[in-house]
């Protein structure tokens, strides 16, 4: 009998600790396997919120997505009307590559030896794989090294596996969220002072990857976030350019005038990556200007979050998930919703998703102080400590930030250019954009400390139940964790 | 080696073949001996690389400070530090443990039972003797365990949508389904609720004040949410049809002679299954429970596709939070902290369960010294069934 019991425990014990065995194996088969599961991650940024991979700047699928279809040209009220229907070229292929006006320009140190050099990273598809492998070919012949681009099927994991077994990729991208965690457990290589082309990177996406005083890398892209209108809907509501909302009280009135027919004013991703705007517009934020301190329950974001449960409370908002769409625009694609809040990678998924959705980009609306806020999404190239080739990616890192390969990556798969001397020849070649990019001045970044994802996932959960919830006690319990998380505990 | 002596002298009894076969080779046994470890070295050697090793490593992470670069063994002791960020310390990581914890248990507490049951009914109907097309049925229910669970969450999520198939049917009914996935509402704290005994605006003071492990005994009572619900019924779903064929392999070594004797005797259907069957099924049921519970608790995969704990974290449970807190937050002191503690906690489960079942068995070998009952000969056949089903 006891040895039956023994080997029962016995039992217990191994299915117990598999877990565990297979995390230190690290393939996990249902993480590894799933393949659908990171792949929609990627085509709906933020889908579900909890998802980790929170930047919007992950995707936009298809190329040449930039043209508004049809009718739907893109105008802005109040800031210089960025508009022209049926927009320029629909790209393609990389057409005569601009020469950066204010861009350092590239080039190859005499004594640099050839290597080979590993990318991993998160693919929004085969177009940007593409874009990818092509670029980096140019670099390799150019320099005699070889580069091998590898899209990840879970980047956290992979990265996680490789910085364990010290073989890590030389270069992958990696989310401001992680910067913090990464930096912390000595997985990067902190190469961005080093850049001579630094001062080109727009400041917002520099704060971004800014940890401890220090630039860890290159931002590769970005993006923000701006108010998507259905155009049909508008006008059917009796709305006219007029009364596009540059305030919050007009934004309310507007949305609560949208809400008929079974269709809500306004949806968006149940995720701090949406609401946080509502802070940024009222004066407020997550931290402080430089990162040290947690500012989440301030009376200007508990107002602001006030403000977004009444819009919910009243029926003019919903969460995209209590619409059964999985994300701000698929609720606007499938026209449960009249607007959303969404970035640039909505061309994509509306021309390919969502064709006959006519639709207008505007920024997104001030605060009641006037205060202009939108958040941006960003991803970087970060090099790993262990790799044994800093210099030779350092100087792909260069030659992928250069303004004219900026912009083939802007054409082939819709992202929008992280220097400044590419502005110009963007809103050249895609002026529907140009609220966009005109955001990228009053954005705050995402917030990165050790240990930040966990807490804002957190922030994230209790969102979803903001409309029975108190929003102070809300921001109060983030803010503890996030005060925590920033003082290294 | 405390245990390799009893089995030898209790199983003389039970195994009449293999060990009197050992004891007459008694004086050569040295040599056995060695011939023995060489045969076994290299499942030893497997096992101590793939198990053993793993694990020790994965104790030396739980109390280290690892982040994850390079080898672990160079990491710094930090005592029961990662422990007490989950236990004692009032924090984040406390407050997910302890919602993983409750999700969990409202977890098992509901699959583990449905499931058996549902796994027994399942096996008694296929196993009459009247069912027609039994082939058909087995395999109907043995289905969804042979099938890819990455699969079945996938049509789960899609039927439990907002406008699913499952919400259609209920419209039938006139009843307007929840949107099951993105519920986060407690269904315990919907039914105290509806019932008027717990004001959902205004929950009484002592279960909101209270706290254990950093969580309010209002939200402890809070019950599995919607979305958990369609999760149990995915678990009871999948694994009911595992559970079956162990439940009828078991059936159909209850020894007909027994039965017939039972109906003989006068017992209905019910008390034949009452008293003969059921007995006879003990040592079934402790695996098929024990199974259960370990399965149960350490739901993963379910979790992980279905968006990792949402809605509010009411489907987060312990082996994804490890997961997350290892591979997501470079927390991996914790991630290995949180799976023994889940470890624990099947461990002391098992114990108990083991208990309570073993406790029952020694009522009917007592009733044998005492006035016979007509079921007698049934409880011989306990008695056989259990040393059969221990080996």
């Amino acid at each position: 009998m006891s040895s039956q019991r023994t080997i029962r425990i016995a039992l217990a014990a191994v299915t117990g600790v598999a877990l565990l065995v297979s995390a230190a194996c690290g393939s996990n088969g249902g993480a590894g396997s799933s393949g659908s599961g990171s792949a929609s991650q990627a085509s709906s940024p933020s889908a579900g919120g909890q998802s980790g991979s929170s930047s919007g700047s992950a995707s936009a699928s298809g190329s040449g997505s930039a043209s508004a279809s049809g009718s739907g040209s893109a105008s802005s009220s109040g800031s210089g009307s960025a508009s022209a229907s049926g927009s320029g070229s629909a790209s393609g292929s990389g057409s005569a590559s601009a020469s950066g006006s204010a861009g350092a320009s590239w080039t190859v140190p005499a004594n640099m030896p050839k290597a080979n050099l590993t990318i991993l990273f998160g693919s929004s598809g085969d177009a940007e794989t593409n874009a990818l492998k092509a670029a980096t070919a140019d670099w390799a012949k150019k320099t005699g090294s070889t580069v091998q681009v590898t899209p990840a099927s879970n980047l956290d994991q992979q990265l996680a596996q490789g910085f364990s077994s010290n073989t890590p990729p030389d270069l992958f991208y990696m989310d401001p969220s992680k910067l913090g965690t990464y930096a912390k457990a000595g997985n990067l290589w902190s190469y961005g002072d080093k850049l001579p082309n630094k001062s080109d990177f727009y400041p917002a996406l520099v704060q971004s990857f800014t940890y401890q005083g220090q630039l860890y890398c290159a931002p590769k892209d970005q993006s923000t976030l701006a108010l998507w209108i259905n155009t049909d809907d508008w006008s059917k509501a009796g709305l006219t350019d007029s009364d596009i909302p540059t305030n919050w009280d007009q934004l309310d009135a507007v949305a609560k005038k949208l809400s008929t027919d079974g269709r809500v004013g306004l949806s968006l991703s149940p995720t701090r990556d949406r609401v946080d705007a509502f802070f940024v517009q009222n004066g407020g934020y997550l931290v402080n200007d430089d990162g040290t301190k947690a500012t989440v329950n301030s009376d200007q974001n508990v107002k602001a979050l006030t403000f977004v449960k009444k819009l919910l409370t009243d029926g003019a908002m919903k969460w995209s998930s209590d619409l059964n769409t999985g994300w701000g625009g698929e609720a606007f694609g499938t026209n449960k919703a009249a607007m959303t809040i969404e970035g640039p990678w909505m061309f994509g998924a509306l021309s390919s998703d969502y064709p006959n959705i006519k639709y207008k980009i505007v920024p997104l609306p001030a605060g009641p102080t006037g205060t202009k806020g939108t958040l941006v999404f960003t991803n970087c190239w970060a090099i790993s400590a262990a790799s044994k080739n800093h210099d030779q990616a350092m100087n792909l890192v260069e030659y992928l930030t250069q303004p004219s390969v900026e912009m083939q990556f802007a054409k082939a798969f819709g992202v929008i250019p992280s220097v400044q001397s590419a502005q110009a020849d963007y809103l050249k070649e895609f002026p529907d954009n140009k609220v966009f990019v005109d955001g990228i001045a009053y954005a705050k970044g995402v917030v990165s400390a050790p240990g930040v994802t966990e807490v804002l996932s957190d922030f994230d959960s209790q969102l979803g139940t903001l409309a029975s919830g108190d929003p102070k006690s809300i921001l109060d319990s983030v803010q503890t964790n996030l005060q925590a998380a920033l003082s290294g505990s | 080696m405390t245990t390799t002596p009893n089995t030898s002298t209790e199983s003389p009894g039970t195994d009449p073949g293999a060990v009197p076969a050992v004891k007459r080779r008694g004086g050569i046994r040295g040599r056995e001996g060695m011939a023995g470890w060489i045969f076994v070295t290299p499942v030893v050697v497997i096992l101590g690389l793939f198990l053993l090793l793993p694990i020790i490593v994965a104790i030396w992470v739980s109390i280290s400070d690892w982040g994850g670069k390079g080898s672990p063994l160079g990491a710094n002791f930090v005592g029961a530090d990662n422990y007490e960020a989950l236990l004692t310390k009032p924090g984040l990581s406390q407050q997910n443990l302890a919602t993983s914890l409750r999700n969990n248990l409202y977890y098992v507490i509901l699959v583990v039972p449905i499931q058996t049951v549902l796994a027994l009914v399942l096996a008694s109907i296929l196993n009459g003797r009247r069912l027609k097309g039994k082939g058909f049925f087995r395999t109907a229910f043995y289905f969804p365990s042979v099938t890819s669970s990455v699969a079945i969450v996938t049509v789960f999520l899609f039927m439990f949508t907002g406008t699913g198939v499952v919400n259609h049917i209920l419209g039938w009914f006139g009843i307007h389904g929840p949107n099951w996935f993105n519920d986060p509402r407690g269904v315990l704290r919907l039914i105290l609720g509806g019932l008027h005994i717990i004001n959902p605006d205004s929950p009484p003071g002592w279960l909101v004040n209270n706290h254990f492990l950093g969580m309010s005994w209002y939200d402890w009572l809070s019950g599995p949410s919607v979305a958990m619900c369609a999760l149990i019924i995915l678990a009871v779903w999948t694994t009911g049809g595992t559970f079956m064929l162990m439940f009828l392999a078991a059936l159909q070594d209850v020894p007909d002679d027994v039965l017939e004797a039972a109906r003989v005797d006068g017992a209905t259907r019910w008390q034949t299954f009452r008293s003969v069957t059921l007995p006879a099924l003990r040592p079934t049921l402790f695996l098929v429970i024990t199974l259960g519970l370990i399965g149960t608790w350490q739901v993963f995969d379910q979790i992980y596709l279905t968006g990792g704990g949402g809605p509010a974290k009411t489907t987060l449970t312990p082996a994804f939070l490890s997961y997350q807190a290892a591979f997501g937050d470079y927390k991996w002191g914790q991630g290995a902290a949180i799976s023994f503690i889940l470890f624990a906690i099947i461990i002391v489960l098992t114990i108990i369960q083991r208990l309570v079942m073993r406790e029952r068995k020694k009522l009917p070998r007592r009733r044998r010294f005492g006035t016979v009952p007509p079921v007698g000969s049934g409880s011989e056949t306990v008695a056989a069934a259990t040393a059969g089903g221990s080996r």
